[in-house]
Formats: structure tokens, C-alpha cells, sequence
């Protein structure tokens, strides 16, 4: 059984089917990649899986359990975590506090317990730093863990995100466009960190626009185009298909 | 973080003892009866700084749990149960000890609620009202949040005024004194003076200690974070709509304490109390303060209110807050009391200001 | 109940809600030109019943309408002017407080000037007692004008933004700011002119239903909650179906006075402004899926 499992899952807009009848199942420990033209429909079906939208039809189980129209905050529940393609770090907090937020699901202490601030929540409250200062020592950015993290660079702040979505400790990662608006050499090291955190044992499903870099990492590649699957395959084959290749060379009408 | 914070809360309590000590030595202990009300008042905006500032959820309707507050305690400690007193319900209540058979200003026999009980009841009903009102409330955002939240304020207030169980336009007067401990009563005499100041900075100094640590604590984080991006809270597992809705109940009651306490301290309440006016005031304090800023809201609270007590304000009492409600979204939408003030001054001076977040 | 007693009910539905349309159309003026929520739009009736009354004094009752419905959106563009237009990219919240800091301020001013005491216009045509037999039912004369001036100025409103170049413009500015900017359009005085024009439909709102309802220093808030919750129930920005929820407000409110004590009126209004915020945002009449386009 794989880890996520989404079965002809459906969205229509308006006048427009973003995500029409889709299916594809993602393996425990594999990066697989969404591909796919603007407005494929790739954003569309992230959203779907993670609870920010809710599909017209269809079936998503994740760990063997429905997660479907679930809001976004129980999907994370169950294990998923994100980032977003526009970064979504929060202003005013710094890159620590940001990477704590992340480790939300893993505390326990309410209103209460907090404002009385016990002993238990400050071990809690600790506990969580030290984790987060973990992730941010292997993500390279452990010296910025006092800044505020809107004033980081384009970059950085990628990776403050990451940390943010790993703080989660989730079994699946869904990264949307990780490498948009970073440099050749960024992206190169967001490759290599992305490899580092399957072997870690985290699954990753990843959209991107950058073929390159989903070819080199992925286990898996599925192209969308028109809200439609067109492959789902490993990319040495994805490479080859012929379909694919019309989409992305523009033979498809133009 | 955390020492500073705990460093400026021993500066709160060493302030609030000098100034009771200054006013003791200058013979001008006549000011501690507005910094008693000021006290109160600033309960309600520390609460409201929280769900505001914090949060990021306005409320133009916190007048409206402040009275509820005051006036049900008011309404238990002062309706008259004598008549029912074969009741079973009453005679029930009498027996576990919640009644209090006490004389009236005028030597008449009265059998009403005790204070303690009348207390409780009000805050818990408060409760029931913050998670009724703010479960469809909170779902809403911007305009929306802010009139409904107005429309709830000017229900209370018409409900204040309109029935006359509530004394209507009077509201209700002659509220005995709510004895805490043998030795400690919340009254408006003048020999417990000095006592009510350190009731209600108590209070004040107990409510900042609670919200600090909030503000740091996981809680407070997942407030901050869904006031910053609620999407990307939501993606971190939080569940916003709960959050959002028990900051909404935790304001809701300070407000409530701060009115339950006044109303002794005063021996009455109005309806002005659950005014529109009010409830902009405390947005205005707090919008003063800087927002996300509770020593701001605290010191701008206690000084505006205390000013406005005190009668120097005059009759431009409302246009003042008027006035600064306008010149602070202006000028400094980041409120008065932040480090780099002369920068956002500064930034004015070409006529582009920056851009902002919602 | 009898049936001149249910007419005279509707009747005064009617009135009151013309009035409500009125200060509907005036939110959903500034807010399709802007986005805003002006929380003062009350304060502009106030404003223009308050004036008109004053000059009536040493004017003619339709120059003294007139001159207030001018002044006040004067005052309306000056507002426009002094605290919006320079604003660049304001918050929501920041455009709120903003706007309850004037409507204050603009109350505050009235009470200086005008002081506490009640006032009102004389009655355009006849006296408070005089009344006209339409279809059964007695009438009063300023009802009619109520009502036709009302119809007559949606009317108005309704060429205004169809068939001239001015209504053209700030609809597209409504549709598409960048894009009108980019056709030529200011649209930064568009928003001025939305704001003087919602000030005087206020105002004219004030002038006609003061010999009525009276104005007084702060009777502009309630409108404004009332006035806000028919723009609601008619889908914030559609003025025609502001007239048929206003009309609606009016008449549920006039016949609550049968099931409830007359104090607890407003209390009606509110609760179904929260019951359609908390059910049907879009309002009655608006769509849904257009209302979650919206920016709140």
C-alpha cells in the first residue's frame, strides 16, 4: 500500500476543470514529482491533497485513511506537511520562532498550562527550541535563527520554510516549487537537501517548474497538462515520451 | 525574552507601589479612585491587546462583554428574592449558602445573590456568550468581523437600555460591596481606598503575568502566527478557528472581570458602559499602543483613561479619542510607543509611505 | 390588528426603509470605488438634516436642501482628500479605524455646533397632521416625497453610472483600478467623486426624512448599522437590490413592534445582520461564488 493514494480525484472552477479525474499513488521513501505547464493544474491538485481545497470527486487516503475535504490543519494532523510556492513565513517572528511553529503538533500545553507557564510547558517549550535548532543546524541556517525572517533573502527564507514543514516531522512533504525565484547555485544545494531529507526517510512529493532539477532527484515524475494526467513514470522514460515532449516543446497546437 | 519580560513586570509592581506611595506622602490620595477605574479599564484593553494585537481579530463590541459582567453581577447582588423565598429554587439556593439576606441603604430587608457566586455566574455567562457570538463572529474577516462585531456591541447596549429589569437608561445603583476575603473588599468607600488601588492593579499586574506568558508560550505563537498568514498556520497543523475563538473567550472575560469589579467598586452601572463609544475607546487604546504591543496598550490605557477620569478632557472628551484614532492610523498605524516611531515620521516626509500587510 | 393599522405599519416600513436603501447605496458607492467601509456614512444624513435644518432659517426650504446637500459633500470630498487619497495600500483594519475616528469626529463637531437638542425640518408640503387618501389608506404628504425623491435619485444614479462618461469611468475603476489607470482614467479622483457623491445622497437622504424621523447630534450611527445591514442583505455593491432590502429591513422592523417592546428595535435589525453575515455573506440577491472573490 503506498503512503498516499490519490484515486480520480476531480476539481472544476467555474468554467474551468483545473483537475480533471486524476490518479497517481506516491511510494513510502521516493521523491515523486508534479510537472506540468502553467495552469496544468499542478497547484490545484497540491491543494487538494493538502486540505486547501476540496476535491468535486474522488477519493485521496493517506497512511490508509480518507483525508479528503479533512481541513488543512487535520491533514497536517495525520502527517503532511507543506510549503507554498508564494513563501507564507510570518512577519514580525523570528526564523526560530517561525521553525517553532512548526513543532505545534508536538506540544501539548493549552491555554491554561501556558499562561500559567508550569514546569511542563517550559520543558516543553525547551524541547521544541532545541528541535528546531536542530533542523536549522542541518539546513545550514542555524546563525540566522535570530532574525526576522521576512528580512532574510529569497533564499534563506526558502529554507527557513523548509524547516518550518520538517519542524512538522511529517511522514509525507509536499513541496510546492521549491527552487522558483532561486539561483542555479540555490538550487543546486535545494536538490541536494531535498535528496537528504528522502534519505532521511521522509517521503516527498514535490511540484516544480524546474525539469531539470525533478530529474535528477525524483523517483517518479507524473506530467499533468490541462488538469489531465498525461504520464506517470520514472524519469528516464518521462524523458522519452513523446506526449511530454509535445507538451513541453509546444508541438501540442501552436 | 522571557527574564526582560518578568524585569519590566517587577517595574509594573515597584510603579504601581510608588505611586500609591508618592499620593500617600503628598496628601493627593484623591487620584487613586480614577487610577482604581483606570486599573479596570486597562484590564479590558490588556484582554483586548491579546485578541487585537496579537491575534489579529478586531472587536468594536468589548464594551459589550464588560457589561455583561457588571450588570449580572449587579442585577443578582441587587434583585430583591424575598418574594420567592418559598420558591423552591430560591429556598434551594438559600440553603447551600449562595443567598445573603442583608438590610437596603434604607434599613429594608433585602434576600439577594452573595457577590462571590453573582461573580462567578456573570464570567461563566460571559463564556457561554463569547463561544456563541464568536463561533460564527470569528469566521468572519475585515469589515465583515468589524460590523458584526459592532452589531453585537449595540445589542447589549440596547438590551441595557431597553429593559427595565436593567434599570433602562438609569442602570441599576445601591451595588453592595464584594468582600474577596475577610479582609479585602472591593468597594467605593473612602477608607478602602487604598485597598482598591491594590485590588485592582493587582488584578491589572496578574492579567499582564498571564498574557506575557501566553504571548510566549506555543499558544501564543500559533495566535501570532495565525494573525501573520492563517494559511501557513493552518498548514502547521493549527487549528485556527479554535485559537481565534478561545482568545476571543479569554478577552471576553477579562473585560467581564474588569466590569464585575468596577461595578462594586462603584456601587452601580449604566448603560453608557456598553456604549459603541466604549467599545471604540478601547480599539483606539489599543490601536495607540502599537497593536501587538501590551505594555504600549497598558501605559496608553491607564493614561488616556486616567485623563479622561479626572475630567481633563473636558467635553471634547470623545472627540479626543476621535482625534487620535485618526492621527495614529495616519501617522503611526504602528502606534505610539515603538522604537523606530521617527522612522515611520520620517517616512511620511516624501509622501510614500510603506506598504503594508493586512 | 386592524387593517388600517397593518397599512399604517407598512407604511412607515416604507419610510424607514427608503432611508436605509439610501444609506445602503451610499456605503456601496465608496466601497465598489475603493473597497472601504466607511463607517461614517451615517454621520453624512446627520450632517445634511443638521445643515439644511440651520439655513432653513434665513433660506427657502429647497435652497436650504440644496445648500446642505452641497456642503456635506464638500465635506464628504474633503474627507476623501485629507485622510484617503494619500494613503498608500492601507490595511483594512487601518481604513476602519480610520473611518470610526471621523464619524466620531464628525459627531463630536455636531454636538459643539449644534448641540444635544432634536431637530427636524418643517414638513415639504402640508403639516405633521395633514394626510392624503391614497387607496384606502391615509398618507402623510412627506412619505410621498420620501419615497419619490428616493426613486427619482436611484434613478438618477442609476443614468449617472449607465449613460455618462464620470459614472463610466468610476464603474470601471470598481471593475479593474489598474487597468482604468491604465486607460487614462484617474482614478484617484474617482474615489474623491465616490465619496462626494455618497456624502450628498446621504445628506439628501437627511434632509428629506428629518421632518419624520428628526435628526439629532448622534443619529448617525444606528443608520449606518441599519444602512450597513441592508447593503449586506442586498450583496455589498449592488445598489438596486439595496432598494428591495431596505424595504424589507423597514417593514420586518416596523411589525417587530408587535412581537417585542419598541426599545428592542434595533435589536431586530442587528440580529439579522448577524444571521446573514454568519449564513449568506454574499447577501440575498448577491452570488456566492462572486462574494468570495471579495477582499474583506
Amino acid at each position: 500500500m503506498a503512503l498516499l493514494e490519490v484515486k480520480d480525484v476531480r476539481k472544476r472552477f467555474g468554467g474551468l476543470q483545473a483537475v480533471d479525474t486524476v490518479s497517481f499513488a506516491v511510494a513510502e521513501g521516493t521523491i515523486k514529482a508534479l510537472i506540468g505547464p502553467n495552469g496544468a493544474g499542478k497547484t490545484t491538485l497540491f491543494n487538494l491533497i493538502s486540505g486547501f481545497v476540496s476535491p468535486d470527486g474522488g477519493a485521496i487516503s493517506f497512511r490508509e485513511r480518507q483525508v479528503q475535504g479533512l481541513r488543512p490543519y487535520q491533514v497536517a494532523a495525520a502527517g503532511m506537511a507543506r510549503t507554498f510556492q508564494h513563501i507564507r513565513l510570518f512577519p514580525k517572528m523570528s526564523s526560530l520562532e517561525n521553525v517553532m511553529v512548526g513543532r505545534h503538533l508536538h506540544g501539548r500545553s493549552g491555554f491554561l498550562a501556558s499562561m500559567l507557564s508550569l514546569p511542563r510547558t517550559r520543558r516543553e517549550e525547551l524541547k521544541a527550541k532545541d528541535k528546531a535548532m536542530e533542523l536549522m543546524d542541518f539546513l545550514g541556517i542555524a546563525g540566522l535563527a535570530g532574525t526576522e525572517a521576512t528580512s532574510l533573502s529569497y533564499g534563506q527564507q526558502r529554507l527557513v520554510e523548509l524547516a518550518r514543514a520538517l519542524a512538522c516531522e511529517p511522514r509525507l512533504l509536499l513541496l510546492d516549487e521549491p527552487a522558483a525565484g532561486l539561483n542555479m547555485r540555490e538550487t543546486a544545494e535545494m536538490a541536494s537537501v531535498i535528496s537528504k531529507i528522502r534519505d532521511m526517510g521522509i517521503t516527498i512529493l514535490i511540484v516544480e517548474h524546474d525539469v531539470s532539477l525533478v530529474m535528477n532527484i525524483s523517483d517518479e515524475i507524473i506530467v499533468l497538462n490541462y488538469g489531465r494526467k498525461v504520464a506517470d513514470d520514472v524519469p528516464l522514460a518521462i524523458q522519452k515520451n513523446e506526449d511530454v515532449i509535445r507538451i513541453y516543446l509546444g508541438g501540442d497546437d501552436a | 525574552m522571557r527574564s526582560s519580560a518578568h524585569l519590566a513586570l517587577f517595574g509594573l509592581i515597584a510603579a504601581v507601589i510608588a505611586v500609591q506611595q508618592i499620593t500617600a506622602h503628598t496628601g493627593s490620595g484623591y487620584y487613586l479612585t480614577q487610577l482604581t477605574m483606570s486599573a479596570y479599564y486597562s484590564l479590558v484593553i490588556v484582554g483586548l491587546c491579546l485578541l487585537m494585537g496579537y491575534a489579529g481579530q478586531i472587536s468594536l463590541g468589548h464594551a459589550g462583554f464588560f457589561a455583561i459582567g457588571g450588570y449580572i453581577s449587579a442585577f443578582l447582588t441587587t434583585h430583591d428574592l424575598t418574594p420567592l423565598k418559598d420558591t423552591v429554587f430560591v429556598a434551594f439556593l438559600n440553603k447551600t449558602g449562595i443567598l445573603w439576606a442583608r438590610e437596603d441603604l434604607y434599613g429594608g430587608q433585602l434576600l439577594t445573590v452573595q457577590p462571590w457566586p453573582a461573580c462567578i455566574a456573570a464570567v461563566l455567562f460571559t463564556v457561554v456568550v463569547a463561544y456563541i457570538v464568536g463561533g460564527p463572529v470569528l469566521k468572519l474577516k475585515g469589515h465583515y468581523l468589524a460590523m458584526a462585531t459592532l452589531g453585537f456591541g449595540t445589542i447589549v447596549y440596547r438590551i441595557a437600555l431597553g429593559t427595565t429589569a436593567l434599570g433602562a437608561a438609569d442602570g441599576l445603583s445601591d451595588v453592595p460591596p464584594f468582600k474577596l476575603t475577610p479582609f479585602l473588599e472591593v468597594s467605593g468607600e473612602m477608607s478602602a481606598r487604598v485597598q482598591n488601588y491594590y485590588i485592582a492593579w493587582g488584578l491589572v499586574i496578574l492579567a499582564v503575568f498571564l498574557s506575557l506568558n501566553l504571548i510566549h508560550s506555543r499558544i501564543g505563537r500559533a495566535l501570532r502566527a495565525i494573525h501573520a498568514a492563517q494559511d501557513a498556520a493552518d498548514a502547521m497543523g493549527i487549528d485556527t478557528a479554535k485559537y481565534k475563538l478561545n482568545i476571543f473567550a479569554l478577552s471576553a472575560v477579562f473585560a467581564s472581570v474588569a466590569g464585575v469589579f468596577l461595578t462594586h467598586y462603584n456601587g452601580g452601572i449604566g448603560p453608557s458602559e456598553a456604549s459603541i463609544m466604549k467599545s471604540v475607546r478601547y480599539v483606539a487604546i489599543v490601536a495607540v499602543g502599537g497593536m501587538a504591543n501590551l505594555w504600549g496598550a497598558l501605559v496608553m490605557g491607564t493614561l488616556l483613561n486616567f485623563l479622561s477620569l479626572r475630567g481633563y478632557l473636558g467635553s471634547y472628551d470623545d472627540a479626543v479619542f476621535g482625534g487620535i484614532l485618526i492621527v495614529i492610523m495616519l501617522f503611526i498605524p504602528r502606534g505610539l510607543l515603538h522604537t523606530d516611531i521617527l522612522r515611520d515620521l520620517r517616512a511620511l516626509l516624501p509622501g510614500k509611505a510603506g506598504e503594508e500587510d493586512a | 390588528m386592524n387593517v388600517d393599522l397593518f397599512f399604517q405599519y407598512i407604511v412607515a416600513g416604507i419610510t424607514y426603509g427608503t432611508i436605509y436603501a439610501v444609506v445602503a447605496i451610499g456605503f456601496n458607492i465608496i466601497y465598489n470605488a475603493t473597497g472601504i467601509i466607511n463607517f461614517a456614512q451615517g454621520e453624512f444624513v446627520m450632517l445634511g438634516g443638521m445643515t439644511a435644518v440651520s439655513l432653513h432659517r434665513f433660506l427657502p426650504l429647497p435652497s436650504a436642501v440644496l445648500a446642505a446637500v452641497l456642503i456635506t459633500m464638500i465635506v464628504g470630498a474633503l474627507i476623501e482628500v485629507l485622510f484617503i487619497r494619500w494613503l498608500h495600500k492601507p490595511s483594512v483594519l487601518r481604513m476602519i479605524i480610520i473611518t470610526i475616528g471621523l464619524s466620531i469626529l464628525i459627531r463630536e463637531i455636531a454636538l459643539h455646533i449644534w448641540g444635544e437638542g432634536v431637530k427636524a425640518l418643517p414638513y415639504f408640503t402640508g403639516t405633521s397632521v395633514s394626510s392624503i387618501k391614497l387607496g384606502g389608506v391615509f398618507v402623510s404628504p412627506q412619505v410621498i416625497w420620501v419615497v419619490g425623491i428616493s426613486a427619482v435619485m436611484v434613478a438618477l444614479l442609476s443614468f449617472f453610472f449607465n449613460y455618462t462618461i464620470a459614472g463610466r469611468q468610476m464603474r470601471a475603476c470598481s471593475a479593474n483600478r489598474e487597468a482604468a489607470r491604465l486607460c487614462g482614467i484617474n482614478a484617484k479622483n474617482m474615489v474623491t467623486l465616490s465619496f462626494a457623491l455618497s456624502a450628498a445622497i446621504g445628506a439628501l437622504g437627511g434632509c428629506i426624512v428629518s421632518p419624520i424621523t428628526y435628526v439629532q447630534y448622534d443619529s448617525g450611527t444606528p443608520l449606518a448599522i441599519k444602512g450597513f445591514t441592508v447593503a449586506i442583505l442586498g450583496g455589498l455593491g449592488n445598489s438596486f437590490a439595496a432598494v428591495a432590502a431596505g424595504l424589507l429591513l423597514g417593514i420586518l422592523e416596523s411589525f417587530s413592534i408587535w412581537v417585542m417592546p419598541a426599545a428592542y428595535k434595533d435589536v431586530i435589525a442587528i440580529s439579522i445582520l448577524l444571521v446573514i453575515l454568519f449564513v449568506r455573506p454574499s447577501g440575498l440577491f448577491g452570488s456566492r461564488e462572486a462574494a468570495s472573490m471579495k477582499e474583506f
